[in-house]
């Protein structure tokens, strides 16, 4: 039979709308407006989870984002699944499960409990001191570790949901919707600033919502009726957009917050398709106004951690909001008039209170009074030394506890209870105020971290700010916005407050018991099962630093971030070391407040939105012959076009000796293009080139090498002068931006007086690469107004033309050794040039090649992949192309570190060729060259950097880096592999042509 | 996320630009006549500075310009932005 716990109704709860839904596979009812924890709890279930170490039950601590314990898996086995998903935020539907986490078989029954029972082995560190020895074992200890632990599963199937971005500018951003919140967005909005309200829950309000205490007026009315008029008046205001379901889960620099809007999670499945799940806020706020209200604290007493126990304020919100009573026999336990509040509450429902226990000596406000007129007994000087119950709270023994607080005398007093308030003050939630790099201040007072400044661009307003009482925060809110907003009137000028609030507290961060520290369990970090004795532990131990103590105890390092023990934590490292707890500082306060889904940070980034990739305007062809694809920089490139199910080796033997027998064609269109202009043209390539350009006639091209200012080499291509004042150059693929980015600093900071400028034209144009003996006959078919003569047309030379109207660009340059031709005409016509090429060449057995055939022609030629062959250590001397570094000129980019003393050496790594005494055995790109096999250990000199089978020269040929190679020509080394040791000789780096005679063939 | 002031196009957010490292180191004039030593103080060394810092910066997704930012490193208050040839405020 389940108790059903509703009392009267609430107006939050629509009793006409009952809804059922599974927790641990048991079906239960509740009402629309429902969390699941005020559900769970209305059917009497507060057994929700067992904790991370012990595994002790654990029931619901609180009625928010704070909670600690009643974590659960919602929609366990399903797509839409999700771990760590805080009880108290899962607003239930029809047909919602969820189940506890960390437990096996079930959380009633929990093997991982007997850690409960061992846990004088468990101390703080028990993983760093028992697993360090042997290191080797490591690993078999992780996979036992990994599998007891663990909060919730990840789901294993595709997430069905559609997740979104949207970037949001505003005048003035308003975090919280509780009563400072909604009066400063009100104001703010009719004072024409563009404001956005945004709350975490599914209602407006906060606590004052549901604040029916009739000793606090506001205008003669209830702070609730009060509230909610004012609410109603937000409808109509202007400038005010209000967002619910909307948890700010970062504050930045420079008012950039984060925020998750919540849009389907709380929709019956059937609701949910085709709807964006969350949104994420990119929120650029010109002012943001913190409103983000306090957070009640538990107290620190021997096993404070039994389902059952929660906070006070918790237990009220659940009678006045949700009408649901927590427990049939309630005992509050508190350090201040926030539990007498809750008790009336409880009183005024009709649901019975035995006691309050009060740490403080008396309190004689009129909330107390009223509660003594109730009837309720308390015990004042009292603590609470035990409880008991193992999944349930059924009982508490409280003793007198001495003057100075340290610990209890007199005899112990046994009340039988299922439902305990705990009330240890308030802490500010100054979460997100720290996040923004703004300093906190501890009140010595009050005992809290305050906001210590509100600077131009924000401010702390209510209970975040530290005022508790209804008075304090309106009269300060209203100068706070008057200073801050730069306004003269405000609403709040004429409100008329009235109240009865004491805030007398006593402070006490660690509670006695009759028994030593060391024989209880007062629990500091719930989630993590950080108890008091681990963080006094860890000071034995040595620790100091707030930040070690939290590492080696993991308190405040749950899902959960310690929001409501880290005070604590501080409080008794304070008084354990004897500091204050300013002097001490917090740990850091780390986005997200509540946690993400990946879904809302990637939003529509996924699939084949991931990354950005770019196509060449030839791609299409590509794809219709059947080409496979690699990925270049962001450009999906052409890689090789099988035949008939060729393997990719297959395809690329025929395709290089294609190129060299007759005419292949490859789409270089993806190479960088920037286009150069300017008076100094000249002038700035020869000083960022390694050579000379000053010579280079109007229509020539001349291949160049860049180098960075460290000597080492960057990029390289061909420029082309198309006239006395215009280059176009080109540049690695994957080079092209940092290219352009590189040239555009030289130009804009160290040679402003030189006349240039630089546009990249990589997208404007579409190049084919015409390569082979019949390349000419080709071009000759498409052109046959262009004299190709060696004379007119000669290697390293350009000529505009026209293939019927289309205007191109042509360059008879080389990066295969062929007589070829890079065709380059406006991007739109690059398919129909492509075309035209292909029923040209068909005569010729024209055979389109990707970039792999392109690799392993240029290998043969021995030519330098930047990036492939260099690795930002190489030096032109050290790829033996001093060929290409002018002696006369006086200055170029990285010339001066060309003479270093250690770009000098000759035992830098150099490039060679590399030839395997086998001719059929292709090396490992990467493997690791040595001169010696029976040496231990032994010198790597080197690595292979490109290797291929040669169909043209039928032998395996490579290209490598080794030390001191330019003096090893024709030496035997060593490339050791797994299962062999491959015999090679070190060789020219150029296998094919060697004189070039086929540029002109 | 900082919100950057380019001197040619206002307001816009930090992933528009890239980071330049120190500002107002020249590259010598005549590196030829510069030591090892020399070279390598201007080739490598900068300064890392827990406070008030310049440095250079690039609209690299905006207008392409380069431009002085002095930025305070410990808690990335902007003090000033000016224009690469302009003189360093005070």
């Amino acid at each position: 039979m389940i108790k059903n716990l509703r009392v009267k109704s609430s107006e939050y709860i629509d009793e006409t709308n009952r809804i059922s839904f599974k927790f641990n596979g048991k079906t239960y009812h509740g009402f629309k407006g429902d969390t699941l924890a005020s559900a769970l709890l209305a059917n009497d279930v507060h057994l929700v989870g067992r904790s991370f170490k012990y595994h002790r039950p654990r029931g619901i601590m609180t009625s928010g984002s704070e909670e600690p314990n009643a974590i659960v898996q919602v929609n366990p086995g399903t797509n839409r699944t999700e771990p760590n998903v805080r009880a108290t935020e899962v607003e239930i539907y029809e047909g919602l499960e969820a189940s506890s986490q960390n437990c096996w078989p079930s959380v009633e029954f929990d093997i991982g409990g007997i850690n409960n029972f061992l846990s004088p082995f468990f101390p703080a560190g028990f993983y760093y001191k028992t697993f360090m020895w042997p290191a080797s074992f490591w690993e078999k200890y992780e996979f036992f570790i990994r599998h007891s632990a663990g909060l919730g599963k990840s789901p294993t199937s595709n997430d069905p949901d559609i997740y979104d971005h949207r970037n949001i500018h505003c005048d003035v951003l308003v975090v919280g919707a509780g009563i400072s919140g909604i009066l400063a967005a009100k104001n703010a909005a009719k004072n024409n600033f563009k404001t956005l309200l945004v709350d975490e829950k599914n209602e407006l309000g906060g606590s004052t919502i549901f604040e029916n205490n009739k000793f606090n007026k506001i205008d003669n009315k209830t702070p609730s009726e009060w509230l909610k008029k004012e609410i109603e008046e937000l409808k109509n205001i202007k400038n005010l957009e209000i967002k619910t379901r909307t948890s700010v889960a970062a504050y930045h620099q420079y008012n950039y917050l984060l925020a998750r809007e919540n849009l389907t999670d709380h929709l019956e499945a059937k609701d949910k398709t085709n709807k964006i799940r969350q949104r994420l806020l990119k929120i650029r706020a010109k002012k943001v106004i913190l409103a983000t209200g306090a957070l009640e604290r538990p107290l620190i007493f021997n096993n404070n951690d039994r389902p059952g126990i929660m906070l006070s304020s918790a237990i009220k919100k659940y009678s006045e909001f949700y009408g649901v009573a927590c427990g049939s026999k309630n005992v509050f336990f508190t350090n201040n008039d926030s539990a007498y509040e809750s008790a009336l509450s409880l009183y005024n429902k009709g649901i019975n209170v035995e006691a309050i226990i009060d740490i403080r000596e008396q309190s004689e406000s009129k909330i107390v009074k009223k509660v003594k007129e109730a009837g309720i007994k308390v015990y004042w000087s009292h603590t609470i030394v035990d409880t008991a119950g193992y999944k349930r709270l059924n009982g508490i023994s409280i003793m007198k506890l001495s003057n100075d607080g340290t610990s209890v005398t007199g005899s112990k007093i046994s009340i039988s209870c299922d439902c305990l308030g705990v009330a240890g003050g308030w802490t500010p939630a100054v979460h997100l105020y720290t996040q923004s790099g703004s300093k906190l201040k501890f009140d010595e007072e009050k005992q809290i971290f305050l906001p210590n400044q509100n600077t131009s661009q924000q401010i702390s307003v209510g209970s975040c700010g530290g005022d508790f009482k209804i008075d304090e925060i309106i009269k300060n809110l209203n100068q706070k916005l008057k200073d801050n907003l730069n306004i003269k009137e405000t609403d709040l000028d004429n409100i008329k407050v009235e109240i009865d609030q004491e805030n007398s507290k006593r402070n006490i961060w660690l509670l006695p018991s009759d028994k030593p520290l060391g024989k209880t369990k007062p629990f500091v970090d719930y989630q993590n099962d950080a108890t008091a004795k681990d963080i006094k532990l860890a000071l034995r131990e040595g620790f100091r630093s707030i930040e070690h103590v939290k590492r080696y105890t993991t308190t405040g390092m749950g899902t959960d971030q310690g929001k409501l023990g880290n005070m604590h934590a501080l409080g008794i490292i304070a008084d354990t070391a004897g500091v204050k707890m300013g002097e001490l500082g917090t740990t850091t306060f780390r986005p997200p407040y509540t946690p993400l889904t990946f879904g809302t940070i990637v939003g529509r980034n996924v699939g084949k939105f991931f990354d950005i990739f770019r196509r060449t305007p030839i791609n299409d062809w590509h794809v219709e012959n059947k080409a496979e694809f690699e990925n270049v920089g962001q450009w999906k490139r052409a890689w090789y076009y099988p035949i008939n199910g060729e393997t990719m080796h297959q395809a690329v033997q025929r395709e290089s000796k294609a190129a060299r027998e007759s005419a292949g064609i490859l789409d270089a269109s993806t190479l960088g293009k920037i286009d150069i202009q300017g008076s100094d043209a000249s002038e700035f390539l020869n000083r960022v080139y390694t050579n000379a350009w000053s010579k280079l006639a109007v229509g020539k091209c001349r291949y160049g090498l860049m180098l960075n200012e460290d000597g080492m080499v960057y990029d390289d291509g061909v420029t082309t002068r198309l006239g006395e004042n215009h280059y176009i150059m080109t540049t690695t693929t994957g080079g092209a931006a940092n290219v352009l980015g590189k040239l555009e600093d030289y130009l804009q900071t160290e040679w402003p007086e030189l006349d240039v400028y630089l546009t990249s034209v990589t997208d404007h144009y579409a190049t084919a690469s015409l390569c082979g003996p019949n390349s000419k006959n080709i071009l000759k078919k498409i052109i046959p107004d262009l004299d190709l003569s060696d004379e007119n047309f000669p290697h390293m030379s350009f000529k505009e033309a026209h293939i019927g109207n289309i205007q191109c660009r042509i360059m008879r340059i080389s990066f295969t050794g062929e007589h070829s031709y890079e065709i380059n005409v406006q991007a739109s016509y690059g398919k129909d040039l492509w075309e035209k090429c292909i029923e040209a060449g068909k005569e010729f057995n024209i055979t389109p090649y990707g970039t792999e055939t392109m690799h392993l022609l240029r290998a043969e030629k021995g030519f330098i992949i930047v990036g492939q062959d260099t690795d930002g250590t190489m030096t032109p001397i050290d790829l033996q192309m001093d060929w290409i570094v002018s002696k006369k000129k006086y200055d170029f980019i990285g010339k001066r570190s060309l003479y270093r003393s250690d770009t000098m050496r000759e035992d830098r790594k150099q490039l060679v060729g590399l030839l395997t005494d086998d001719p059929n055995i292709v090396l490992e790109e990467g493997a690791q060259i040595v001169s010696e096999l029976n040496q231990s250990p032994v010198e790597m000199l080197g690595h292979v950097t490109s290797s291929y089978f040669s169909p043209n020269l039928k032998k395996s040929i490579a290209l490598a880096v080794v030390r001191g190679g330019k003096d090893m020509m024709g030496k035997k080394l060593f490339v050791p592999m797994e299962n062999k040791n491959i015999n090679v000789t070190v060789a020219n780096p150029v296998f094919y042509d060697e004189k070039n005679e086929r540029l002109n063939a | 996320m900082f919100l950057i002031n380019c001197p040619y196009c206002g307001e816009r957010d930090q992933q528009e630009f890239k980071a330049g490292g120190e500002a107002h180191i020249e590259r010598p004039k005549q590196p030829t006549e510069l030591s090892d030593d020399e070279w390598a103080e201007y080739l490598f060394m900068r300064k890392n500075i827990k406070g008030v810092q310049f440095e250079r910066w690039n609209h690299a997704h905006g207008c392409r310009k380069w431009f002085n930012m002095v930025r305070d490193t410990s808690n990335d208050e902007i003090k000033a932005i000016y224009k690469m040839g302009e003189k360093p405020p005070a």
